[in-house]
């Protein structure tokens, strides 16, 4: 109990909470515009939390990427460009809400279930990282490689109202992750000679040629017409918050779960939590076909998933030092500096110290909601705008995010490229997010996959023979049983 | 009017009589970019933003740290070569400048570049779990020698890695076939370390700082430390000269370089501007903290430095079949 009253004491000074907050805008404004992720906005607070004491340095990083992990969602609903890779799941329909008119419910969704999602996660960080830490160490190659083939599937099979486009975009998507030289065997492939093309086709500046040059184009090809719903303002985004709630509890709860799941497993983060929980939901809902129609039920359930994954990669990072993702990875470093060394001693020794960041997790997450709401206020001018005007602008916005993802002008030029392609995928009715999610998670099942024949010399009877790894890859057939059955069903229907 | 003042006024009256364009203001005049071939998180980029706070104060000017990553270093390993040698952009170099064009990956070598200062060094050790039954690295070695290949696999970093290169470079030196512990690629020392873990692997050659948090919980020990002498982190490591009385010696080192042909007065600028950055209690404390090794040579040093190391790793990369 004393570690608690000193943890409260230790947070609740005014410096501690001036940083907090000055963190917290910090993270909505590098968030918001797209091509900056919420790892390049913990990158550049190192440099200033060396003049800190421990407690603020943390409680900024903590800050800093929980806001920017939300903040990706404004500009992917009112624009369509996902502020960060986190978002790019659910970009696509949150944006449709937005042209049917019901941007104040998809961004109120955002912030209220990315704060309960955030919340969420802090809550299994405090009860339960010792032990969930111990079993995802268990996880090898073997059981990421299953659990990257369930991702893919998801996104492939259940993500998408046609699964053949589905997968005509995943394998798109797969193809593009081949270029490079970041496969296991660091032999370069289809680089031709090219420096720029070893380091392969990083998906920040892809992604936003995909999503938001597409959608310039689009707009260039059509005349720049009118919104088709014109949405004048962007109305109070409170409102039927305790509605949503009501409804959509299982969808929170799940996308808690799933994105705390993902989040505690090292190697996989909040982008990849996103997509598999949009999967899931989509899979579970009783009227899948309304998602990509602007329905709220996947955003929902993505968003509530993305920031528990944010608060859960805590906990192999804590206990054993071991980052959940490139977020944590910056952090640990700043807990060395500041001699909170990462381990099971610091719950021992310092438990002050543990209680005072998990307090500052639930103040990040809950000063989501005010600042959240003033950021929406201040983004929604935005719809007012003429598409003629705000096109032009926004095309600006992509240069600069596709040219900062890397600062070379190669940037620009992957944006361009998947801009084209995202034009005629679309015009084709091919979906874009299974492509994005075959750039992520390409490279781990690759990987994952030759690291795991390496180790076995050859034989596939290792990818079952640990109990987790089984486990993964029964459930994975019982997923494609299950599609295959509903196929021939439906074929079977149809025939009659 | 002061002798400053006095000097800066005919600093000023010389450059318009020669008219020469960048000297009329003291080198630098404006901000300076400094590219890190490696991503945020890592311990490159953490070494360089320390690095970029310290040169801000000495400099008087702001420093931009840009990371430039891909292709196993290339990327930015190539734009560093490939800026204009006027000292307002400069990088961090990492050891992989002399492993690359020996896999034939690129045409880079440590002699495209202007060598300013080695700021810091991480010798390789021999990780294991802590419940393994090999208590030395003596032990652990005969049994490697003794058993068939493949029975031990290790793991911490890319194919042909430094790490890689560390283990096979030991196995080497002590007459043992390389080959007989398979490396296993992962996308860096924490990867490494979570499948030691798991089991997929059991040895990782990496840096003791990147054990650290697993060393300091007790899941994994270290058997020895590729350098010449103990480090501060550790001290209870012994070298692996100590261990098996081998002279074996490989570790990641990082420092700042420009492109080749910086003009001689900004590179000793540069080069006063380290040498008091690394002197400073700031960055000495946060090395520490960390748990990093520092290690100092400045300019023609670390140039001699670097080939040393190149043609170290060269040989190694030849012994083990890495080189092509």
């Amino acid at each position: 109990m004393d570690a608690i009253i000193q943890a409260f004491e230790l947070v609740f000074t005014w410096p501690v909470m001036t940083t907090i907050l000055g963190a917290a805008l910090f993270g909505l404004l590098v968030g918001a515009v797209p091509g900056l992720t919420a790892t390049m906005a913990t990158a550049l607070l190192v440099p200033l939390t060396f003049f800190m004491d421990p407690i603020p340095a943390v409680g900024a990083m903590v800050t800093c990427a929980a806001m920017a992990i939300f903040a990706g969602d404004i500009p992917g609903a009112l624009l369509r460009i996902p502020g960060t890779p986190a978002s790019a799941a659910y970009t696509h329909e949150a944006y449709a809400m937005t042209r049917k008119g019901e941007a104040e419910t998809a961004l109120g969704a955002c912030v209220l279930f990315s704060a309960i999602g955030g919340l969420f996660g802090t809550a299994v960080l405090i009860f339960a990282a010792p032990t969930l830490a111990e079993f995802a160490l268990n996880f090898s190659s073997q059981e990421y490689f299953w659990m990257a083939m369930l991702g893919l599937t998801c996104s492939a099979f259940i993500g998408s109202p046609s699964p053949i486009k589905g997968l005509v975009s995943l394998l798109i998507g797969l193809l593009v992750a081949t270029v490079g030289l970041n496969n296991a065997a660091g032999v370069p492939r289809f680089t031709f000679g090219s420096t720029d093309l070893m380091a392969g086709i990083d998906f920040i500046p892809a992604m936003i040629g995909l999503f938001a040059v597409s959608e310039v184009f689009r707009t260039v090809a059509a005349g720049a017409p009118a919104w088709d719903n014109v949405q004048v303002k962007v109305g109070n985004i409170f409102r039927n918050w305790g509605g949503m709630v009501v409804t959509y509890w299982r969808q929170q709860l799940r996308g808690n779960v799933t994105g705390t799941a993902i989040g505690i497993l090292p190697g996989a983060g909040a982008d990849v939590a996103a997509y598999v929980s949009y999967a899931v939901s989509r899979r579970f809902s009783k009227t899948p076909e309304k998602y990509g129609t602007g329905h709220l039920e996947g955003v929902v359930e993505a968003t509530s998933s993305n920031n528990a994954s944010l608060s859960s990669a805590w906990v192999p990072a804590l206990v054993f030092g071991i980052p959940g993702d490139t977020i944590t990875a910056i952090v640990i470093g700043v807990l060395y500096v500041k001699g909170l060394n990462p381990g099971p001693t610091l719950f021992i020794f310092n438990p002050q110290l543990i209680y005072a960041v998990f307090l500052i997790f639930l103040l990040a997450n809950l000063l989501m909601i005010p600042l959240g709401w003033l950021v929406i206020k201040l983004a929604r001018g935005l719809l007012r705008t003429p598409r003629s005007i705000l096109m032009p602008i926004i095309l600006i916005f992509c240069i600069v995010g596709a040219f900062a993802s890397n600062n070379a002008v190669y940037g620009i030029i992957i944006m361009l490229v998947f801009g084209i392609l995202g034009f005629f995928m679309e015009e084709n009715e091919i979906p874009i997010a299974p492509c994005i999610l075959g750039i992520v998670i390409g490279p781990i099942l690759e990987h994952n996959f030759i690291t795991t024949m390496i180790k076995s010399d050859g034989s596939f009877i290792t990818f079952v023979d640990r109990p987790i790894a089984a486990v993964l890859a029964v459930g994975l057939f019982l997923i494609w049983a299950s599609v295959l059955y509903r196929a021939f069903q439906s074929r079977g229907a149809a025939a009659s | 009017m002061t002798g400053r003042t006095i000097l800066i006024l005919s600093a000023a009256l010389a450059a318009s009589v020669w008219s020469i364009p960048h000297a009329a203001a003291q080198y630098p005049d404006r901000p300076l970019t400094l590219i890190v071939p490696w991503g945020a998180g890592g311990g490159t980029d953490a070494t360089a933003r320390i690095i970029g706070s310290g040169l801000e104060r000495e400099l008087g000017q702001s420093i931009s740290v840009v990371n430039r990553t891909g292709g196993s270093g290339v990327v930015g390993h190539s734009a560093i070569a490939e800026a204009d040698p006027d000292g307002y952009t400069i990088g961090i170099a990492t050891v992989e400048i002399g492993m690359m064009h020996w896999q034939g990956l690129t045409e880079l070598t440590h002699q495209d570049y202007t060598p300013l200062a080695l700021m810091n060094e991480d010798a390789a050790g021999v990780q294991v779990l802590a419940n393994s039954e090999y208590e030395t690295l003596e032990s652990l070695l005969e049994a490697i020698d003794s058993s068939p290949a493949g029975t031990f696999r290790a793991s911490g970093t890319g194919q042909g890695g430094i790490w890689h290169l560390a283990i096979a470079g030991l196995l080497n030196d002590r007459g043992i076939d390389p080959t007989k512990v398979p490396w296993v690629p992962s996308e860096g020392a924490a990867p490494g370390l979570q499948d030691l873990m798991a089991g997929g692997v059991s040895i990782v050659p990496c840096s003791l700082v990147e054990a650290r948090g697993l060393i300091e919980a007790g899941r994994v020990k270290s058997l020895g430390l590729m350098g010449p002498e103990r480090a501060e982190l550790f001290p209870d490591v012994p070298t692996v000269s100590e261990a098996v009385g081998s002279d074996w010696q490989i570790g990641a080192w990082r420092g700042i370089v420009g492109p080749e042909g910086l003009p001689d007065d900004v590179a000793e600028r540069l080069i006063v501007a380290l040498e008091a950055v690394y002197n400073s209690d700031d960055y000495k404390n946060f090395m520490a903290a960390q748990g990093y090794g520092v290690r100092w040579a400045r300019g023609e040093e670390f140039g001699t430095f670097m080939e040393q190391a190149d043609a170290s790793l060269g040989q190694t990369m030849e012994a083990v079949g890495l080189a092509r």
